[in-house]
């Protein structure tokens, strides 16, 4: 069996990236389209830490660090703007969000 | 060292084989030699602990979302110190004052949110939260709500 | 490692700003629950100070130019520039929300200090010369202003704003930590001096079609935030959600903040490989000003129609970066400052005409205001007049000297275009001027309460600076020109 690659990583990299961004595309509810968005940022983790071993240089799970706590800050927040949502429309699907348009 | 993948991989396998052989054995000696008693509490799910008190599919209060979110904040902040352990020796005095800032930083943050009366969550007096809305208000919804506005 | 990581002193002066706006930040926040009400004006009063200060520091850190922190920040001409200009717009809008805050019975510690938490990031991504810090300062500052969108949190417009600005802006903020990391790959650093070496040394350079899918997914993540087209599709809902003072601080500060990034990122680091990035601005320029301006036509809700008319200025800017030369980068320095100011006034006018709850948001609500209220409809003719780009005011020359940058770099079509777009522009800012010099008075001009200080503030001070850059540009303007080689 062949050993483990950056290749390899990249690739599953590559995956989570598609996967996150069809489902923020295709997916009506929002707490998934968040969950979708934590998804391709834990890619972007994937990518530099792949990386960071490659080329011994540890800059790239430093800046994993600051994603992964940037990640944390957005669903909080993410979270907080969506149930002052909910508590005064009763939804969390992204289509029925719909005051503004036009 | 291995070279090919069944030789990598062969410990896996005793191992594997070990913990079935292992846990098999327990469970047929524990029939064996045990002694047979049959009552009600013995089809209680935790024989010696607590006594159950209703469906495990038990409603949360929203409050519990910030607490929950609150939660994970603060965690998150602990991988901050990770790389600041590592190299606190090198780093000297400098280290020290630097993570102190950042730990205060964290304190201020849960010096607020404790002065907002989010932690105390037993009673909800509307005069001592104030808010862009007047007060944190904690009206429950709970999870199922939300739960049936997903499907919807 | 190095023996000794703690910064010197000139380095902690380098980074006094946003030290500043942090500490008072943090403290308003603690004060907030300490204070609990009593005397909600305190809060607007420290920040204004902390921004005060922190452009005091901004300019005193200028006397000693240089890198701090291993080279992570870069205190220059170019980030001196955009320092000040954020926390200007920072004072305009508290000075415009003291009075909204007031009316909405939402004057709490909390919205002074996300303002405060936004600049610091805004002052972050403007300094910074590093990948990391950028990414870091622009996260600080979305996070703020997500929260500041959806600040009134009983109103159903300003959730779904904030809702809108948070789902959109952290999926673009994914796309460019994509590009971000393929860069870090390819290159191995994320220093932007150090990216430049490795994409311009030939024989090391890294596959033209690996660079080519990190800078598109970097340019898209920064159009996103810049609202240029074809991803502007968010700003008309959030800047019509969101609260109007708001409004007026994210489509000029974030906004400024977003286009330093992106010239500093594509002027310096992707600079060697510009004939490949320079079709996708000159696309999303031209769809930025045709969209912005034709959509923004039949608006009838004034804040929608702003909204519009700042992504067709985006385009302009945008333009400016096209031009790919110095010259066009401080161009679109002068074009931001310009830029800032009439629109935080015309934001700050619609707060102040809007009215409890604002309800009256229409085009018509601005009827006879030229009778009613003399001062206030003058101080918006010069704004909108500023907007159309006539003489005398400070968007004549922005619009001036970008289109003279891209014409300097042979972007005659798009030149062309571009000012086929500001004539197609004047229609519907004169739209309001008519509206408001030329109808009766309606019920909305009849209830409007006479101009609280603050907001004559903030509407005077930008009024004076459109006019300053106006009638002397040149001052501004030479300073954008030494600063647009960002030290090299």
């Amino acid at each position: 069996m062949a050993p483990i690659t950056t290749g390899h990583y990249l690739g599953l990299s590559a995956a989570l990236l598609l996967i996150g961004v069809a489902g923020v595309l295709t997916r009506r509810s929002i707490v998934v389209v968040l969950m979708s968005i934590e998804l391709i940022l834990n890619a972007v983790n994937i990518n530099l830490i792949a990386f960071s071993s490659n080329s011994q240089n540890v800059r790239g799970q430093i800046f994993a660090m600051f994603i992964i706590a940037d990640a944390v800050a957005e669903a909080a927040v993410g979270l907080g703007i969506l149930i002052a949502l909910f508590r005064n429309k009763d939804t969390v699907l992204a289509d029925e969000v719909d005051l503004l348009k036009w | 060292m291995p070279t090919t993948a069944a030789e990598t991989y062969f410990p896996v396998l005793v191992q594997a084989l070990l913990a079935i052989v292992i846990a098999a054995a327990l469970v047929s000696l524990s029939f064996l030699l045990g002694r047979k008693v049959k009552n009600s509490v013995k089809d209680m799910p935790y024989e010696c602990g607590i006594v159950p008190t209703g469906d495990a599919r038990h409603r949360f209060s929203v409050k519990f979302y910030l607490v929950g979110m609150l939660f994970i904040l603060f965690d998150i902040e602990a991988i901050f110190l990770y790389p600041w352990a590592v190299v606190y020796k090198e780093l000297k005095m400098f280290g020290f004052f630097e993570m102190f800032t950042f730990i205060l930083l964290v304190v201020a943050g849960f010096f607020y949110i404790w002065k907002k009366g989010v932690l105390d969550w037993s009673h909800n007096d509307p005069s001592a939260l104030r808010s862009p809305a007047g007060r944190v208000e904690m009206r429950d919804h709970h999870p199922e709500e939300i739960l049936v506005a997903m499907k919807r | 490692m190095p023996a000794n990581m703690a910064p010197s002193s000139a380095e902690i002066l380098r980074f006094l700003p946003e030290i500043i706006l942090a500490v008072m930040g943090t403290f308003i926040m603690v004060l907030d629950p300490l204070v609990r009400g009593k005397s909600p004006k305190i809060f607007g009063h420290i920040s204004i100070l902390a921004m005060l200060a922190a452009i005091g520091a901004s300019i005193f850190a200028y006397t000693n130019p240089g890198p701090a922190f291993s080279g992570m920040l870069m205190v220059d001409g170019f980030a001196t520039f955009f320092r000040v200009l954020v926390l200007g717009v920072g004072i305009l809008a508290v000075l415009s929300s003291y009075r909204f805050l007031d009316r909405e019975r939402a004057d709490t510690g909390e919205y002074h200090a996300l303002i405060l938490f936004s600049l610091v990031g805004q002052c972050v991504m403007v300094t910074a010369n590093e990948l990391i810090m950028i990414f870091i300062g622009l996260e600080i500052s979305s996070i703020a202003t997500y929260v500041l969108a959806g600040y009134l949190r009983d109103d159903k417009r300003a959730n779904e704003a904030a809702l809108k600005y948070f789902l959109l802006g952290s999926f673009a903020t994914a796309f460019l930590l994509y590009g971000v990391a393929i860069i870090y790959g390819i290159t191995g650093t994320t220093n932007l001096s150090a990216i430049r070496a490795v994409l311009s040394n030939t024989t090391t350079a890294p596959a033209g079609a690996v660079v080519g899918a990190a800078v598109a997914l970097m340019f898209v993540g920064l159009a996103f935030k810049v609202s240029g087209a074809p991803f502007q599709i968010w700003a008309p809902d959030v800047y019509q959600g969101a609260p109007t003072p708001v409004t007026a601080f994210m489509s000029a500060g974030p906004k400024a903040a977003a286009f330093a990034v992106f010239l500093r990122i594509f002027m310096t680091a992707f600079e060697t490989v510009g004939t490949g990035w320079e079709p996708l601005v000159w696309v999303s320029a031209l769809l930025s000003m045709t969209i912005g301006n034709f959509a923004a036509l039949v608006q009838q809700n004034i804040k929608r129609m702003l909204a519009y008319s700042s992504i067709a200025h985006a385009g302009y800017v945008l333009v400016a970066l096209a031009a790919r030369s110095e010259i066009g980068t401080a161009a679109a320095m002068f074009y931001l400052a310009a830029y800032a100011m009439m629109n935080v006034g015309a934001f700050a006018v619609v707060a102040h005409l809007s009215g409890k709850g604002e309800r009256r948001l229409s085009l018509n609500d601005f009827a006879g205001l030229g009778v009613k209220q003399p001062l206030t409809a003058a101080l918006l003719t010069i704004f909108l007049l500023s907007f159309i780009g006539v003489p005398l005011t400070g968007g004549f020359f922005g619009k001036f000297y970008i289109f003279k940058a891209a014409l300097q770099s042979n972007l005659v079509w798009l030149t062309v275009l571009g000012l086929l777009n500001s004539a197609v522009a004047a229609y519907y800012y004169l739209r309001i001027l008519v509206v408001m010099y030329m109808h009766e008075p309606g019920e909305a001009t009849l209830a409007v309460e006479p101009l609280s200080f603050g907001l004559s503030a903030a509407l005077i001070l930008p009024a004076i600076g459109t006019f300053v850059l106006g009638i002397f540009p040149s001052a501004l303007l030479q300073f954008a020109d030494k600063s647009s080689i960002f030290g090299r």
